[in-house]
């Protein structure tokens, strides 16, 4: 009998090309995402090599980093940003790449986008400049961001070289209270096992939380997995994979799809193989979560008080110059703290579910008049749905408005642009000083907290609502 | 990008013996959204190196006339311990490279510091902290003391004393600096093997 494999094992052995002595694992790239920001100079490089693009059919470009979320319809107006998003037009056409640019129906944040159109399948190695490629990794593919020289290889070559990671297994057991949603799951491990707890690991989530997970859901567990210092995430494919994916417009059709089928049932983690690292934790302890600091390992659930510095790992100072930051204290409630912005969107809580988890309680509720709100679909795609449940309706009757696709305020690039010293509670996945504005104060949490907060004006548990 | 290959370099060294330098200082965020990789080399260390109205500030090591031979610039900087931490941007080693220098001593680096530098043709070459300070006191004594970096022997000496010690770098990487090779020469000399395996593919 064969060894014991796990699933990333699988992935990982069935991408490499040559192992190179004393140096990297080539390994083959099946999808290639690029968008604006991380791919010119990347396109710069191949022109100064005269080199091809190998497999032009293998990688996809959006434009989403840099782009308005209102009024997409007229000339972008900052010269840096247009010029950023010409660049890509222009090395889309010139390489005969697909291109989702500004105002087409498909265009979107990559990480949304590649999943909705059935680009990411089970089984593929996936890479893309930008470090929450990691999402991908929700369909059981090896999915991680690279660096601009790496975009250039992987145009030139459809290889990276990499080093084989660590590997650590996090499994939740039982099933989630009322009211917590995969991004409390996530921030909830985050905050167990530290920001850089998963550093030079590549992650599996198994369990029965997981297994009982949306593909949304998952979507947003493995998106944040870089956000504790691994590599990637990755869930075996299953049922709900399979149903998510069936039908989607570049998904494998016909005896095409069949034939993968039993292949993809083959990709999961065999009975005894084994893991460098091996986490258990029960899903009945968490409940919605917040965090209060400046790197997404401090979070705490949002009836709890923060912890006091001797509680924390990282080191009294840097803990005390976080909380400074914030504006926060030791021993502080989280439940009252004024909000002045929430953000709904991101790669991490940009998706149709995300939009209905926050419709359900604003529902009937008006907006607290003193919040600003961006709304932000992830994609066109989003965007139609919310308007064709009707989830429109429900946000405008609430006293909300949507805005277009893109990354907007999750890393501020645009002018979506939190201001120095407001509190903002926020879907997507970093708070770090800044992220989103020089100054601002980010609060990281679900769509049913950030929903909370927006209707009531302040921290709040979203259970009294549902 | 290519780059110059590297075997035996002989420099003088600019010296910076600050523990911890992030890629924040290295190349300072605001400069990321240029279009191409060109420039940096002005805006390495933008914020230590001038002043809010683009005056250099003197105190700084690259302003130092001591350090800055004219007509021979010096392709070695020697830096405090746990060189180039923060974000990953590449940006931080394309302002080393384009700057000039070709090599950064250093009795720590940052993991993906280490990796990008090498990716864009500049040696990370770790010694150890005693002599690290060895470095530093000579160029002290002496700021036009010469180094020398042999990559084939895997070796660092001070010239003037002799005194000398070898560094680790594993050899596919040091095959491609030798070289002149960055991961991608590489790679599309394999470029058959890798159009074969392609076809294997499912999707
Ligand atoms: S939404 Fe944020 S994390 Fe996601 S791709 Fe955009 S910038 Fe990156």
């Amino acid at each position: 009998m064969s060894t014991p494999k796990t699933l990333f094992d699988k992935v990982w052995d069935a991408h490499v090309v040559r192992q190179i002595e004393d140096g990297p694992d080539v390994l083959f790239i099946d999808r290639h995402f690029i968008h604006e920001v991380t791919s010119p100079v990347a396109f710069l490089g191949l022109e100064g090599r005269q080199a091809p693009v190998l497999f032009s059919e293998r990688t996809f470009a959006t434009a989403d980093h840099n782009t308005p979320t209102i009024n997409q319809h007229l000339p972008v107006a900052d010269p840096q940003s247009a010029s950023q998003l010409n660049a890509l037009e222009r090395n889309a056409h010139k390489y005969n790449i697909s291109h989702w640019g500004l105002g087409h129906q498909k265009n979107g944040i990559v990480h949304v986008v590649g999943p909705e159109n059935g680009i990411t399948l089970p089984g593929m190695t996936i890479v893309c400049g930008d470090s929450h490629t990691s999402t991908h990794g929700a369909f059981g593919a090896i999915a991680f961001g690279i660096g601009t020289s790496e975009v250039e290889m992987v145009l030139a070559t459809q290889c990276i070289m990499q080093p084989k990671p660590k590997k650590m297994r996090i499994t939740v057991n039982g099933k989630p209270g009322k009211g917590v949603l995969s991004k409390d799951i996530i921030l909830y491990v985050i905050a167990q096992i530290s920001a850089s707890g998963a550093t030079g690991y590549f992650v599996e989530y198994a369990g029965e939380v997981f297994e009982d997970m949306s593909m949304e859901g998952r979507m947003t567990v493995c998106n944040m997995s870089i956000e504790m210092g691994a590599r990637g995430g990755m869930i075996a494919p299953d049922a709900t994979t399979l149903s998510y994916l069936k039908g989607r417009d570049l998904s494998p059709k016909g005896t095409q799809w069949d034939k993968l089928v039993p292949y993809w049932q083959t990709l999961k983690t065999d009975e005894g193989a084994t893991f460098d690292v091996d986490l258990t934790f029960d899903a009945a302890d968490i409940e919605p979560q917040i965090t209060y600091g400046t790197n997404p390992g401090l979070g705490t659930g949002v009836t709890q008080h923060i912890p006091m510095a001797d509680a924390i790992k990282d080191g009294a100072a840097s803990y005390k110059k976080s909380l400074q930051y914030m504006g926060f204290a030791e021993n502080e409630s989280m439940l009252g703290k004024p909000v002045d912005f929430v953000f709904l969107g991101s790669c991490t809580n940009g998706r149709i579910e995300d939009f209905r988890a926050f419709a359900s309680i604003v529902k009937g509720r008006q907006k607290a008049s003193h919040v600003t709100a961006w709304l932000v679909p992830g994609s066109h795609i989003v965007e139609k749905q919310i308007q064709d449940e009707g989830i429109l309706d429900i946000l405008t009757q609430a006293g909300f408005e949507l805005r277009q696709p893109g990354c907007s305020a999750c890393l501020a690039m645009n002018e979506d642009k939190i201001p120095a010293g407001k509190y903002a509670v926020s879907t997507s996945n970093r708070n770090f000083e800044g992220r989103q504005g020089p100054g601002a104060r980010t609060l990281l949490a679900s769509p049913l907290v950030a929903a909370a907060a927006a209707v009531t004006g302040e921290v709040s548990d979203p259970r009294q609502f549902l | 990008m290519a780059y110059d290959k590297f075997t035996i370099l002989r420099s003088s060294a600019v010296p910076m013996p600050n523990e911890n330098v992030d890629t924040d200082q290295i190349i300072p965020a605001r400069f990321l959204k240029a279009t191409e990789r060109k420039g940096f080399g002005d805006n390495l260390f933008r914020d230590w190196r001038y002043n809010n109205d683009n005056t250099p500030k003197a105190d700084f090591v690259l302003n130092n006339h001591t350090y800055s031979s004219e007509g021979a610039p010096r392709k070695i900087l020697v830096g405090g311990k746990n060189f180039g931490s923060g974000s990953s941007r590449e940006h931080a080693a394309w302002a080393i490279y384009d700057y000039g220098f070709r090599c950064v001593v250093s009795s720590f680096f940052a993991d993906i510091f280490r990796n990008n530098a090498i990716n864009v043709g500049i040696l990370p070459v770790q010694v150890s902290p005693e002599f690290l300070e060895k470095i530093f006191a000579a160029i002290e004594a002496d700021p036009a003391t010469e180094l020398e970096v042999n990559l084939p022997e895997q070796t660092i000496t001070l010239l003037a004393t002799g005194d000398s010690e070898r560094f680790a770098i594993n050899s596919y990487k040091k095959n491609n600096l030798t070289n002149g090779y960055d991961d991608i020469d590489y790679l599309l000399s394999m470029k058959n093997e890798i159009e074969t395996f392609a076809e294997t593919r499912p999707f």
